[in-house]
C-alpha cells in the first residue's frame, strides 16, 4: 500500500492524544490490535475462532498478576502475558484445527468457556471483582508510566500513551509482516483451497497451528496492554461477548484487509463509548448498525473501499 | 529399479458396507500415460483419493517406486513427487495465476514457514513461474484474478501449477471435463507435452482424448478392473462395450 498512507496514519497516531482523550485512544489501539490478530486467522487463514477472548483476557489476568503480585516491570508483565497467550493458543489450536468450519468455531468457543470458568473460580483472579489496581509502574524500571504531562491546561498520560502506541505498532508490524511473507502466501493458499494446498505438498495443519499461535500471541499482547491501561483485568475480557465483539469489528471493517480491523475496532469502540448514555439499548443499536452494514457493505468498510479503488488495502 | 512406478495390491475401500474399490491390482509403468476409465460410480475418483492419501484404504497396499506408501499423509505423498489435480478445477481463485504457480514453486525454497521474511524474496521465482505460464499459454493473464478466468484457462493453470512441482507422477482427474472442443484439444496437447520425462495417470471420460493419449488403459467397473490393455484392445472388448452401452443384445 501507499507509503504516504502509512506515514499519515503514523502521524495521526502520534498527535492523537492531544486531540482525543488518551485513555479512550489507548482503548481503541488495544481493541484494534486484538481485531488485527483475529483477522490474521479469519481473513488470511480462513479459520473462524470464536474463543479469542480467552487469549485477550487470559493474558490480561497473567500480566496483571505478574505486575501486581510478583512485582515485575510492565514490559516483563506484558511479555509474560503474551507468552501465556501463545502457549494457550498452542493448546487450543492443536485441538481445534482437527475440525473444520463451524466445528472449529465450536471447539474454540468451548475451550474459551473453560478459560472463563477458571477466571471465575481460580484463587488468583479475584472472581467477580477481577484483578483491580494493577500498578502501571516504571517501564524498564526507568520511565514512570503514571506520569501526567499538562499540555494546554489538560493533564495527559503521554508516557503511557506512547508506550501503548509503540506496542500497537510492534504488533501491527508483526501481523503485517506475517501476512506479506512466504508463510502468509501459503496461508492465503490454504484459505482459498485447502485440498489443493495439501496436494501441492503443504502440511496445512502445521501452517494453521502456527497462524493460530501468532494470532493468539498478538491477541494476548493486546489484552496485556489493556490490563495496564485500565489497571484492571476482568471477567468481561475473557467472556464470549468479547469473542463476539472482535468478530463484529473484523467483519464491519472488512475481513481479509490489512486496515479493516482497525476501522472496525474504531467504529465499534467509538459507538460503545458515545452511546453509553442510552444504557441497555446499546446492544440493539449496535446490532442494527451491524445488520445495515452487512447489507450495504458486504465486504466491510475497507473491503468496499478497496474494491472501488481496485486494490487491496 | 522396479518395473512399475506405481502399483497397488489388493487395494480396497469400503464405505459403510459399500465396496467403492475392491481388490484393485493396478500397475502403472514408468513413462506411460495411463488412463483410468469406466462408467460413473465405478470408483475412479476414489482410487485417486486413495493413491494420494485423501482417503485411507480399508485393506491393501500402495507402492510408489517399490516403497510402501500406504500409511503416509497426503502432503508426504506430494513430497515424494506424486501430484494430483482435482475433478473440479483446483486453483486459488483470489490469487493471480502468477501467484498460483509461485505458490507451488515456493515449496522447494524451504521458506514457507518464514513468517518474519518479506515476500519480496519470492520475486526470484517469478521468472520460472512466467515460463510455466508461457508453456500453457497463460502468460498474458499472469496478473488477472484467477477466479475470473475462463474455465479452460483455469484447467491449464492447474496443469502449470502441477508441473511447477516437477512431479514424477501426475494424477489428472478428468482434465478435459466440461470443456468445449477447442479447449479439449489444447489440454490434450498440454498433457502430451507434460508427459515427457514423467508418468501420468489420468481419469478421463472423453474417449477420443484417451485414444489419442493413453499408452495403456484400465477399465474400472464397480471398483474392480474389468479390462486392461491398449485402446485398440480395450475398445474391442465385449465386456467393456456392455458396461458402456448396456447389454450388447438389448
Amino acid at each position: 500500500m501507499n507509503r504516504y498512507v502509512w506515514i499519515l496514519l503514523f502521524v495521526l497516531g502520534l498527535v492523537a492524544p492531544f486531540v482525543v482523550y488518551p485513555v479512550f485512544m489507548m482503548k481503541l489501539l488495544c481493541f484494534a490490535l486484538f481485531a488485527l490478530a483475529f483477522n490474521l486467522l479469519l481473513g488470511y487463514t480462513g479459520l473462524l475462532s470464536f474463543g479469542h477472548a480467552a487469549f485477550f483476557g487470559g493474558a490480561s489476568y497473567i500480566t496483571g498478576h505478574l505486575i501486581r503480585n510478583s512485582g515485575l516491570t510492565p514490559e516483563l508483565g506484558i511479555l509474560g502475558g503474551t507468552l501465556f497467550a501463545a502457549l494457550l493458543g498452542y493448546l487450543v489450536g492443536s485441538l481445534a484445527i482437527r475440525r473444520q468450519g463451524i466445528y472449529f468455531a465450536m471447539v474454540t468457543l468451548a475451550l474459551a468457556q473453560i478459560v472463563y470458568f477458571i477466571a471465575l473460580k481460580a484463587p488468583f483472579t479475584g472472581g467477580e471483582d477481577g484483578l483491580q489496581g494493577i500498578p502501571r509502574g516504571f517501564l524498564f524500571g526507568l520511565i514512570d508510566l503514571n506520569r501526567v504531562h499538562v499540555v494546554g491546561g489538560k493533564p495527559l498520560a503521554l508516557n503511557l500513551y506512547y508506550f501503548v502506541f509503540a506496542v500497537f505498532c510492534l504488533g501491527f508490524w508483526i501481523i503485517y509482516r506475517t501476512i506479506h511473507s512466504p508463510f502468509g502466501q501459503v496461508l492465503k493458499g490454504l484459505r482459498e483451497n485447502e485440498p489443493r494446498a495439501v496436494s501441492l505438498g503443504y502440511k496445512v495443519d502445521r501452517f494453521k497451528l502456527m497462524a493460530f499461535v501468532i494470532s493468539s500471541a498478538i491477541a494476548g499482547l493486546a489484552g496485556a496492554t489493556k490490563a495496564l491501561v485500565f489497571q484492571l483485568a476482568s471477567l468481561t475480557d475473557v467472556s464470549w461477548h468479547t469473542s463476539g465483539e472482535v468478530v463484529l469489528m473484523t467483519l464491519l471493517g472488512g475481513v481479509g484487509t490489512v486496515l479493516g480491523p482497525l476501522a472496525g475496532a474504531f467504529t465499534v469502540v467509538t459507538l460503545q463509548s458515545e452511546l453509553t448514555s442510552v444504557g441497555a439499548w446499546i446492544t440493539v443499536i449496535i446490532g442494527g448498525i451491524f445488520v445495515i452494514c452487512v447489507l450495504l457493505f458486504r465486504r466491510g468498510f475497507v473491503g468496499e473501499l478497496g474494491r472501488l479503488l481496485k486494490r487491496s488495502l | 529399479m522396479p518395473q512399475y512406478i506405481l502399483e497397488t495390491r489388493k487395494l480396497s475401500k469400503e464405505f459403510k458396507g459399500f465396496m467403492a474399490v475392491s481388490g484393485l491390482d493396478l500397475q502403472v509403468e514408468q513413462g506411460h500415460i495411463h488412463a483410468l476409465i469406466g462408467p460413473n460410480g465405478a470408483g475412479k475418483t476414489t482410487v485417486f483419493n486413495l493413491l494420494t492419501k485423501f482417503l485411507t484404504p480399508t485393506t491393501g497396499t500402495i507402492l510408489f517406486k517399490g516403497i510402501d506408501v500406504t500409511r503416509e499423509k497426503p502432503a508426504d505423498i506430494a513430497m515424494r513427487g506424486v501430484i494430483r489435480s482435482f475433478q473440479i478445477s483446483a486453483v486459488f481463485p483470489n490469487l493471480t495465476p502468477l501467484e498460483n504457480v509461485r505458490l507451488a514453486l515456493q515449496r522447494a525454497t524451504g521458506t514457507s514457514y518464514h513468517f518474519w521474511k518479506s515476500d519480496h524474496c519470492l520475486h526470484a521465482l517469478e521468472g520460472q513461474a512466467m515460463a510455466l505460464l508461457e508453456s500453457v499459454g497463460l502468460a498474458e493473464f499472469s496478473g488477472e484474478i484467477t477466479g475470473e478466468l475462463a474455465y479452460g484457462r483455469k484447467r491449464a493453470l492447474e496443469i502449470a501449477t502441477t508441473l511447477a512441482l516437477e512431479p514424477e507422477l501426475m494424477l489428472l482427474d478428468e482434465p478435459t471435463q466440461g470443456m468445449g472442443v477447442e479447449d479439449v484439444e489444447k489440454i490434450t496437447a498440454l498433457v502430451k507435452k507434460a508427459s515427457a520425462n514423467r508418468t501420468i495417470l489420468m481419469i478421463e471420460h472423453n474417449l477420443k482424448v484417451v485414444a489419442t493419449l493413453a499408452d495403456r488403459i484400465t477399465v474400472l467397473q464397480r471398483g474392480a478392473i474389468l479390462a486392461e490393455g491398449t485402446y485398440a484392445e480395450v475398445s474391442q472388448d465385449p465386456r467393456v462395450l456392455e458396461a458402456y452401452m448396456g447389454s450388447a443384445h438389448a
